[in-house]
C-alpha cells in the first residue's frame, strides 16, 4: 500500500536553534497520526513544514497526488502547492480566527473553497454549505450569520466544515481542541472521529493533550528538542512508553 | 491461530533510577481455532502483561507473537491496526469511551470500522445489548455514567459484536450478576463454535471450567530472579 | 491661456515618460495593475490625482479634453480639473462627448458610444478588487498571479444570501480577457457592458500608485453565478427632462414634500436630446 504521505529527513533550523531535525514519518490512508511534545519540541514547526507554511532546510514531503501519484510537495511550484492546499489538503488552525473569514457569513466561509475550485452555482454552493453545517452540528438557521456571533466551539466546527467541504484526503490540525472548554472538546473530538471514519480522512494532529491523542489518533509520535524520540500505536506508546521523556510525559498527566 | 514463542518482556523505569523490572521470559503458547485457553497465576505474575502484548498494547523485548500469520512483536503500527480491525478483538476490564458517545455507538464502532453499513451495525449492536440485558433506555446514553456492571456489558458487547477469529478476554465476567455471566459465557461458547481462538483471564473458577479447554500457568514464564 | 510657469500639463517630462511606460505595460497586460511612482498633485487624494496624472501623460497640445464627474460636466470636481488643464496645458476643452479626444471621468461611462479615436481616463479610489477580503498586498498580488479568484465570488455570495440578489451596484468586478479580475472603479454596474468599448480606457489610482488599462475591444465579463446572472439594472423610469428610456438616471429630490425627479446623469447626453426636441414627462408637466 502506498503511503498517502511520507516524510524523510525533514529539518528546519532557526539560526543555531533547531526547529525540527531529521524527522521521518509515514501516513497511510485513513490513519490519524498524533504528534505530541511540550512547547518548543518542534511539533508545530514540523506541521508548518509539511503543510507548506514554512520552507524546511532539508528533507522531502512526498504526497500521493490523485493525478500523478507520489510527488515531493517541496519541489512543486507554488501554484501547484497552493492548489493542493485548497483541494486535497486542509489545515485546521488552533484559533478559528486564523482559519475563518470573520466578516463573511458561515455559508460564505464554507462555500469559499468550492468557489475557489470553480463552483459557480449559488443554489448548489449554498446547499453544500448548509449540508456541511448540519454535519458539524450547526443549525441551518445560522447559515447567514457571521462567525463572530458564534461560540468558540461553533467557530471551530465551522472551520472544520470549511476545510472538509472539498473532500480533502489529508487534514493537518494544530491543537484543534486547544482553547475550548472540556465539554466542548469532547463534542469536537467525537465529531472529528466520526468524520475521519466516515470520510476515510487521514490526519496529522499536533497537540500537547495526551487525552486528545488517545481518543483521536491511531498512532503517536513523541517529539522533544526537535527530534522524534518515540513512535508507535497510540495505546502502546501511552501504556508502555519506552523513552524516558515519554515516560515522564505520560506520568505527568493528572488523573481525574 | 495464536502462537507465542520465546517471548520476553521487561519494563525499564527511566524516571525511577532506570530500574529494570523483568516480567516474562521464554513465554510460549499456542491456541488453535475454536480453542479457549485460560491464563492463570498469582497477581503480578504477568497474565495481563502477556495479554496486552498479544494485543500489541505492550512491546515485546524479544520473541514472537504470531496471530493469523502476523508477528505482532515486529509488525508495523498500521499492520497491527489492520489486525485489530479484522482479526483480533479485546475485552478489557475497563471501558474507555468518549463522553457524549451513546452506548449503542460504542458497541457498533468495531463493525463500522470493519466497513459494515451503519444501519446494520447499529441493529447488531442493539441486538447484542438486548441479549446482555442492558436496559434499552441506556442505549442512547454515554456509558461514562453507567455502573460497573453496565459498563462491563457494553465492553463485552463491543468485543463480541464483530466475529473476530482471535479474542483476548480480560476478566469478561467480572462485576456481572449470574444471569449476565451466563450470557457472556454463552457468547464465548458461540465464538469458539464459529472457530475463534481465545486467550483469557478468568478469576471466576466456574466460568473457567465451563468455557476453557486448557489452563496455562504464567508463573512458569517468570524470569529467573537474580540472587 | 497657458500658464508659462508650468511644464505642459503640469508634470515634468520625465514623470510623464515614467507614467507612459506604466501605461504601455498596462495596455500590454489588460486588467493587470501596474505600480507607478505617483506624484503629489495640487489637489487632495480622492479628487482624482490618479486620473489627472494619467490625463497629463496622455494629453498632446492638439487634444480636446472633456471632464465629467458622475456624468456631469458642471460639478466642482469636473470644472476644477478642466480648468487645471486649460491653465497648465492650454488644450481645448469641451462638454460634448463626441468632440473630445480625451475624457477624464469619475464614476461614469458616457452614454454615447465612444470611438477608436478616444481615450477614457478613470479616477480610481481603490484599484484592488480583492482588498475587501485580503488586506495584504503581497497576498493579493499572489492571488492575481495564480488566478486564485474564488474569494471574489464570496462577496457576490454574501450579497445574494443577504439580499436575495447580487446587491453590488457599483464597482462591480469584471474578469478581463479571462485572466485578471479588475475593479472598473465605482461606475454603476449599469455601465459594465460599456467596458467592452472601441475606445482605449485607462485607469489611474493616485493614492494607491496603480495604473491599469482596457485596450479597445477588450473582453470584460462581469462576475456572476449560473443561477444569478449579471443584471445591469437601472431605475424603471424615463428621464424626466429628455424622456430617454435607456440612460442611467440620477434621482433628484425637488422639494421637501417627497417630490423627486429622475434625470440622465450624463448631462451632455440629456442636453443634446433636449436640443433635438425630446421632452421628458417632468419637463412636459412644467410647460
Amino acid at each position: 500500500m502506498t503511503p498517502l504521505l511520507s516524510v524523510h529527513g525533514l529539518t528546519k533550523t532557526y539560526g543555531a536553534q533547531i526547529g525540527c531535525a531529521d524527522v521521518a514519518l509515514e501516513l497511510h490512508p485513513g490513519e490519524v497520526l498524533g504528534v505530541v511534545g511540550e512547547s518548543g519540541s518542534g511539533k508545530s514547526t514540523l506541521l508548518s513544514c509539511m503543510a507548506g507554511h514554512l520552507t524546511p532546510d532539508a528533507g522531502e514531503v512526498v504526497f500521493d497526488t490523485r493525478a500523478e501519484g507520489p510527488r515531493d510537495v517541496l519541489k512543486m511550484s507554488e501554484p501547484e502547492r497552493r492548489m493542493l492546499g485548497r483541494t486535497d489538503w486542509a489545515f485546521v488552525h488552533q484559533n478559528p480566527r486564523d482559519g475563518l473569514r470573520m466578516g463573511v457569513s458561515a455559508g460564505g466561509n464554507v462555500g469559499e473553497r468550492l468557489m475557489a475550485v470553480g463552483a459557480r452555482h449559488y443554489g448548489e454552493i449554498r446547499e453544500a454549505a448548509t449540508d456541511w453545517l448540519a454535519r458539524v452540528e450547526i443549525a441551518e438557521t445560522r447559515v447567514d450569520d457571521r462567525p463572530s456571533t458564534f461560540s468558540g466551539g461553533m467557530q471551530q466546527r465551522l472551520q472544520i466544515a470549511r476545510n472538509l467541504v472539498t473532500a480533502p484526503r489529508l487534514v493537518f490540525m494544530d491543537e484543534p481542541t486547544g482553547g475550548l472548554d472540556v465539554s466542548v472538546q469532547a463534542r469536537l473530538l467525537d465529531l472529528l472521529r466520526g468524520l475521519v471514519r466516515d470520510l476515510g480522512l487521514s490526519a496529522i494532529v499536533v497537540t500537547h493533550d495526551l487525552a486528545v491523542t488517545r481518543l483521536l489518533a491511531h498512532r503517536l509520535m513523541v517529539m522533544k528538542g526537535g527530534r522524534v524520540v518515540e513512535a508507535g500505536l497510540t495505546d502502546q506508546v501511552l501504556d508502555d512508553p519506552q523513552h524516558p521523556y515519554t515516560q515522564l510525559l505520560v506520568s505527568s498527566v493528572l488523573q481525574v | 491461530m495464536i502462537e507465542i514463542d520465546d517471548l520476553s518482556k521487561s519494563f525499564t523505569l527511566h524516571n525511577q533510577g532506570g530500574a529494570t523490572i523483568p516480567v516474562l521470559d521464554g513465554a510460549h503458547l499456542a491456541v488453535a481455532p475454536g480453542e479457549c485457553v485460560a491464563l492463570t497465576g498469582a497477581s503480578g505474575s504477568g497474565k495481563s502483561t502477556l495479554m496486552r502484548m498479544i494485543y500489541g498494547n505492550y512491546l515485546a523485548r524479544s520473541g514472537r507473537i504470531l496471530i493469523g500469520g502476523l508477528d505482532v512483536a515486529r509488525a508495523a503500527p498500521h499492520e497491527i491496526m489492520e489486525l485489530r480491525r479484522t482479526t483480533l478483538g479485546y475485552v478489557s476490564q475497563f471501558l474507555r469511551v468518549i463522553p457524549r458517545v451513546p452506548a449503542v455507538e460504542v458497541v457498533a464502532e468495531p463493525r463500522l470500522a470493519a466497513g459494515v453499513d451503519r444501519a446494520t451495525a447499529l441493529a447488531e449492536a442493539r441486538a447484542l445489548l438486548a441479549r446482555l440485558n442492558l436496559p434499552e433506555r441506556l442505549w442512547s446514553l454515554s456509558p461514562t455514567t453507567f455502573s460497573g456492571g453496565e459498563q462491563q456489558r457494553v465492553n463485552v458487547a463491543r468485543g463480541f459484536v464483530h466475529p473476530y477469529p482471535a479474542l483476548v478476554l480480560d476478566e469478561p465476567t467480572a462485576s456481572l450478576d449470574g444471569v449476565n455471566r451466563d450470557v457472556v459465557l454463552t457468547l464465548i461458547e458461540e465464538a469458539k463454535t464459529r472457530g475463534a481462538a481465545i486467550v483469557g483471564i478468568f478469576h471466576d473458577i466456574g466460568a473457567r471450567e465451563r468455557v476453557c479447554d486448557r489452563e496455562i500457568d504464567v508463573t512458569g514464564f517468570a524470569p529467573a530472579r537474580v540472587a | 491661456m497657458t500658464d508659462q510657469h508650468y511644464n505642459f500639463a503640469y508634470l515634468d517630462e520625465q514623470t510623464k515618460r515614467m507614467i507612459r511606460r506604466a501605461l504601455l505595460k498596462a495596455v500590454a497586460l489588460p486588467g493587470y495593475q501596474v505600480p507607478f511612482a505617483s506624484r503629489e498633485m495640487p489637489m487632495p487624494y480622492g479628487w482624482g490625482t490618479g486620473g489627472v496624472q494619467v490625463t497629463a501623460a496622455t494629453l498632446t497640445p492638439d487634444d480636446t479634453l472633456k471632464v465629467i464627474d458622475q456624468g456631469a460636466d458642471d460639478t466642482t470636481n469636473a470644472v476644477s480639473i478642466r480648468k487645471f488643464f486649460e491653465r497648465t496645458a492650454g488644450v481645448a476643452t469641451t462638454t460634448a462627448t463626441a468632440e473630445a479626444s480625451v475624457i477624464q471621468t469619475r464614476h461614469r461611462i458616457p452614454e454615447e458610444d465612444l470611438t477608436e479615436d478616444q481615450i477614457l481616463v478613470y479616477q480610481v479610489p481603490i484599484p484592488e478588487p480583492l482588498r475587501f477580503l485580503e488586506p495584504r498586498e503581497t497576498e493579493t498580488r499572489k492571488m492575481h498571479a495564480l488566478e486564485e479568484y474564488g474569494a471574489m465570488h464570496v462577496k457576490l455570495y454574501e450579497d445574494i444570501s443577504r439580499h436575495g440578489h447580487i446587491a453590488t451596484a457599483y464597482a462591480y468586478p469584471v474578469k478581463v480577457e479571462e485572466r485578471y479580475v479588475m475593479d472598473p472603479s465605482p461606475i454603476p454596474k449599469f455601465d459594465n457592458p460599456k467596458l467592452e468599448s472601441r475606445a482605449l480606457q485607462l485607469f489611474g489610482a493616485g493614492r494607491e500608485h496603480r495604473i491599469y488599462a482596457l485596450p479597445p475591444h477588450t473582453k470584460a465579463v462581469s462576475l456572476d453565478f449560473d443561477d444569478h446572472p449579471f443584471d445591469p439594472s437601472k431605475a424603471p423610469h424615463p428621464c424626466g427632462l429628455c424622456g430617454a428610456e435607456t440612460s442611467y438616471l440620477d434621482e433628484i429630490i425637488t422639494d421637501d414634500r417627497g417630490g423627486r425627479l429622475f434625470a440622465c446623469s450624463d448631462t451632455d447626453f440629456c442636453a443634446r436630446r433636449r436640443a433635438a426636441g425630446h421632452v421628458g414627462p417632468a419637463l412636459e408637466a412644467a410647460l
